[in-house]
């Protein structure tokens, strides 16, 4: 490892960095990384953060599974993903390191400010383990400088694990000329529920690891900022639905803890009560989905907020939900399956099971935020839709929305989003509670305590008076009823954007989360003259016009998507045995043309780096002529 | 259950003057002759009548089974959910309109074995309705399964040679949640206790548990076959604070003074099966009732946004 004996300060020029921030879980990675995000976008930089979270809460320390830290990607201009690789990196200790060495996450030439105590440490095993990494780290031209992190907090605070991550700070603030009072301001709110007495040593902190960035080291990035011309908000994609569903007037959220879902509750457990509603959360996922369709059946449009396994278990109500034209908004922030799974990591693998997961025929919309100015739109969305067509509107985030935090356009609040008072008006004498319009399927929602309109609603078959009927005709057109209105909904929707010319040899389709990376990577290709174009999907149920028209300008059609698909050529693996991504499935169904995919499912967000290779693969392979031949 | 939907009552100067427990029927019920279910939809009638209850103002919630066929039956606002889940229906009902009575209509199976987790859970919640526990011990609709209030060596079409278990007593598992706040017994063939039970639940502000016994005419028609028809098999736990119908002390001579507010004895009665005993086991109107204690302020959609908009602030740059 190298000491910097500190010479001239060499200030480089950049219009992008990503840096990281490692340490054990426990350790303030995520404050520090909270902070700095916020202050660079303050500073007017794009931002984009990426947690890295394990799944227990403290694993043991000084492993490569304790790894707790945060990405954070900023540049001049917008930015949308995580990115490929980091340039940078502060590490507490080298078996955190070691666990992003071999994740492949660290540009081959990072820099790395690492703890300097393990070296020397008077453990012996301790200096084993710490030579074996940096031999295997060796294979890079990584740039190590020893910092004394934990000795130089202690000299501020006596629990170096609640200080280090404030230096940490500090060097960044020092090496990337960030604000000072800024990132005061930011410890001020951050820490706000504490003593005035933490609030100044986590800023002696800062300072004191400025000063040494300062005195040891010998660069200086400049990343230049464009001044903001609008005012914006900063957060992650959590905090954005749960802010949203205020928006949307929401006034009952009814939830059961599951992760990455979890902190929606968090936000809106602390403001909703000044807005009139409640967080409940209930005895379990089954319960929460109850309590949400209680609430909307008596006139609150209500939202339950789940993730896959609590999703899984949710899908009788749904059904129900569908089946007596309950409006319901579900939240489902996606996150590594099957069963399990990752608890922490993202996936897009409840596409699928999101439009289908029961038995019965059961349409509802499905909607997928793309960014995270999306995920407070879409509660706004979901719910007018829910209402609107009376029916159960789910929303699919995922892990790299929840925890990654961007900023964007302040929303303009409007009081039509806001619900109005509950029709209580008498219900007309005659009037049934399904009254179907044999066009739209669409009818006039009834709330109780509305005088005239006492009818049962019932999960068994029934006819428009609501009453239970196993008649041939009756049953089939309740299904007909129900289904049409998904079609009168995408009668209202617009054809997709596509991002790059509307013809070429390449398009790439994604949903949800992916765009930026997507976007990105494509933008990478066409820069190399590659005529390649993508649109990123938010409409997965019902899907946007227009599909086939757009597609059939392209000799190829790619989905990316993080989920599993087969690859042809593997072991078993045919033409005839490949089971495809998600999204690719639904397409080739809905399309008829021969769609591929590119899917990965590492349990982390999808680079531009790996989408762009994809890309490139694609456009190499032979375009099939006919139906099993290729040239 | 008491308060608002009657103060709001009054205030209706439109409303009819008087209701007829008939008016309160929607339509007949379809169970089988000589089911116990039609004893609790007429007590219920009766109830709603000598409350003069709006019927826009009331909400039937039920989940699968015979007995959750209830709230189709009745004038009033119906949900005829799926298996064992009634209960979060209601309580998600009493949340967002604590002004609407609450009613649940749930049976052995979907309360105490599908349903049993929301059972627990509901009773802690301890939200102001009314829960009918229709127990006929046996699974009905789906024609003869065991159920958990089955008595042991009961035999059914998935215990042939009996049923194997102590039957679960939905009593003593009421009675050991926290924050229970009334829990009763009667039975279909004591039409007058069963009313009487039924007027004091509604009275009772927070969750009222009243399990109701009765046979099915099809599977378990001898179940209480000895109680029917030896009165003197029977207790009734008699209370000011609980339910003493007039009229049955000749029918019972077995009575017992028990103060409902007496938990201990309330554990200790419910354990007991020397006798079958009728009556409130426990209730206590001072308990946290969950839609009161979350009830919060209600908001003008202008002050919503201009709240919200200050909340924006901290997530400004």
């Amino acid at each position: 490892m190298s000491k910097t004996a500190k010479k001239e300060t060499k200030i480089v020029e950049v219009s992008e960095h990503t840096v990281e921030i490692i340490t054990n879980s426990g350790e303030g990675a995520q404050k520090c990384a909270q902070i700095f995000g916020q202050t660079c976008a303050k500073m007017g930089n794009g931002v984009w953060t990426v947690e890295i979270i394990p799944a227990e809460i403290e694993p043991p320390h000084h492993t490569v599974t304790s790894t707790s830290g945060n990405i954070i990607r900023f540049g001049t201009g917008k930015i949308t993903n995580w990115g490929d690789q980091s340039k940078l990196a502060i590490a507490f200790n080298e078996q955190v390191l070691l666990s992003r060495h071999r994740l492949d996450s660290l540009d081959d030439n990072c820099i790395i400010l690492q703890e300097s105590m393990w070296e020397t440490h008077e453990d012996e095993q301790i200096r084993k383990v710490y030579e074996e990494a940096m031999e295997e780290m060796s294979s890079k031209n990584y740039r190590f400088i020893s910092v004394p992190i934990e000795e130089e907090a202690l000299k501020i605070v006596d629990n170096p694990s609640h200080g280090k991550n404030m230096f940490a700070l500090g060097m960044l603030a020092e090496i990337y000329q960030r604000d000072l009072s800024i990132i005061e301001n930011q410890i001020a709110h951050i820490f706000r529920f504490k003593s005035q007495k933490v609030i100044d040593l986590n800023i002696e902190l800062v300072k004191s690891g400025m000063a040494w960035a300062r005195a040891n080291l010998d660069f200086q990035f400049d990343l230049p900022s464009e001044p903001l011309e609008e005012e914006r908000l900063v957060m992650n994609g959590n905090q954005a639905c749960a802010l949203g569903a205020i928006a949307a007037g929401m006034e009952m959220c009814a939830m059961y803890p599951i992760t990455p879902a979890t902190s929606v509750s968090h936000e809106l457990a602390e403001i909703i009560e000044d807005f009139g509603g409640i967080v409940h959360q209930a005895e379990d996922e089954i319960a929460a989905a109850g309590v949400a369709i209680g609430a909307s059946y008596a006139g609150k449009v209500a939202l339950t907020v789940t993730s896959g396994p609590g999703m899984a278990l949710k899908t009788e109500f749904l059904a129900l939900a569908i089946m007596i034209e309950v409006p319901l908004v579900v939240l489902d922030v996606q996150r590594g399956g099957p069963s399990t799974g990752l608890p922490t990591k993202v996936e897009q693998s409840d596409l699928l099971s999101s439009l289908y997961g029961q038995p019965g025929d059961a349409p509802r919309v499905v909607i997928a935020p793309r960014s995270i100015e999306e995920c407070f739109h879409s509660m706004v969305t979901a719910r007018r839709i829910a209402e609107t067509f009376r029916t159960v509107v789910i929303v699919l985030t995922d892990a790299n929305l929840a925890t990654g935090v961007q900023q964007f356009t302040r929303p303009e609040l409007d009081i039509r989003w806001q619900q109005g008072p509950i029709d209580q008006s008498p219900v007309p004498e005659g009037l049934r509670p399904y009254e179907w319009d044999a066009k739209t399927g669409m009818s006039r929602r009834i709330i109780p305590g509305a005088r005239g309109g006492q009818h049962t609603v019932t999960g068994l078959a029934h006819d428009e008076f609501s009453l239970v009927s196993y008649h041939p005709s009756s049953n089939e057109r309740g299904m007909r009823m129900r289904s049409r209105k998904l079609a009168v909904f995408q009668s209202t929707l617009m054809p997709p954007e596509i991002h790059g010319e509307t013809e070429g040899d390449l398009l790439v389709v994604g949903w949800g989360s992916t765009q930026g990376a997507i976007e990105e990577a494509v933008d990478r290709a066409r820069a190399e003259g590659r005529k390649v174009s993508t649109c990123q999907l938010t409409f997965l149920s019902p899907l946007e016009p227009g599909l086939k028209d757009i597609f059939s300008k392209f000799d190829k059609v790619m989905t990316v998507e993080i989920n599993y698909s087969d690859t042809v050529g593997d072991p078993y693996i045919t033409e005839e045995t490949r089971r495809y991504g998600q999204l690719a499935w639904l397409l080739r169904a809905h399309t008829l043309v021969d769609i591929d995919c590119w899917t990965s499912c590492p349990g982390q967000p999808l680079r531009p780096r790996d989408i762009y290779n994809s890309i490139v693969a694609k456009l190499d392979q032979p375009v099939k002529l006919e139906r099993g031949a290729a040239v | 259950m008491s308060g608002i939907a009657l103060s709001l009552l009054d205030l209706e100067a439109d409303a009819p003057v008087c209701f007829e427990a008939e008016d309160y029927q929607r339509r007949p019920g379809k169970w089988c002759a000589g089911c116990g279910d039609f004893g609790a939809l007429n007590a219920v009638k009766r109830l709603l009548a000598k409350e003069q209850l709006q019927p826009e103002r009331m909400v039937f919630v039920s989940g699968i089974g015979c007995s959750s066929r209830f709230p189709h039956y009745v004038n009033a606002y119906g949900f005829h959910g799926i298996h064992g889940r009634a209960l979060p229906v209601a309580t998600g009902i009493k949340l967002a309109r604590p002004e609407l009575d609450v009613f649940v209509v749930t049976g052995d199976g979907d309360c105490t074995s599908i349903g049993a987790g929301h059972w627990i859970h509901a009773t802690r919640y301890n939200a102001n309705m009314v829960v009918l526990l229709l127990d006929n011990n046996i699974y009905g609709l789906t024609k003869n399964q065991t159920s958990p209030t089955t008595p042991q060596g009961y035999s059914s079409m998935t215990s042939p040679h009996g049923s194997v278990l102590p039957a679960l007593d939905p009593l003593q598992a009421t009675l050991g949640v926290s924050n229970a706040s009334f829990v009763a017994q009667t039975a279909d063939w004591v039409p007058v206790h069963l009313y009487a039970t039924l007027q004091a639940a509604y009275e009772h502000p927070g969750f009222s548990f009243v399990r109701i016994l009765q046979r099915c005419p099809k599977f378990t028609p001898d179940v209480f076959e000895q109680q029917i028809k030896d009165p003197n098999t029977t207790e009734l736990l008699v209370h000011e604070d609980g339910v003493d119908p007039p009229g049955l002390e000749k029918l019972f001579k077995a009575r017992r003074v028990h103060d409902p507010k007496n938990i201990d004895d309330a554990r200790s009665l419910a354990r007991r099966t020397d006798m079958l005993r009728l009556g409130v086991f426990f209730r206590d109107d001072s308990l946290p009732v969950y839609d009161e204690v979350r009830a919060v302020p209600p908001m003008t959609p202008q002050e919503k946004i201009n709240r919200l908009n200050k909340v924006f602030e901290r997530y400004a740059v």
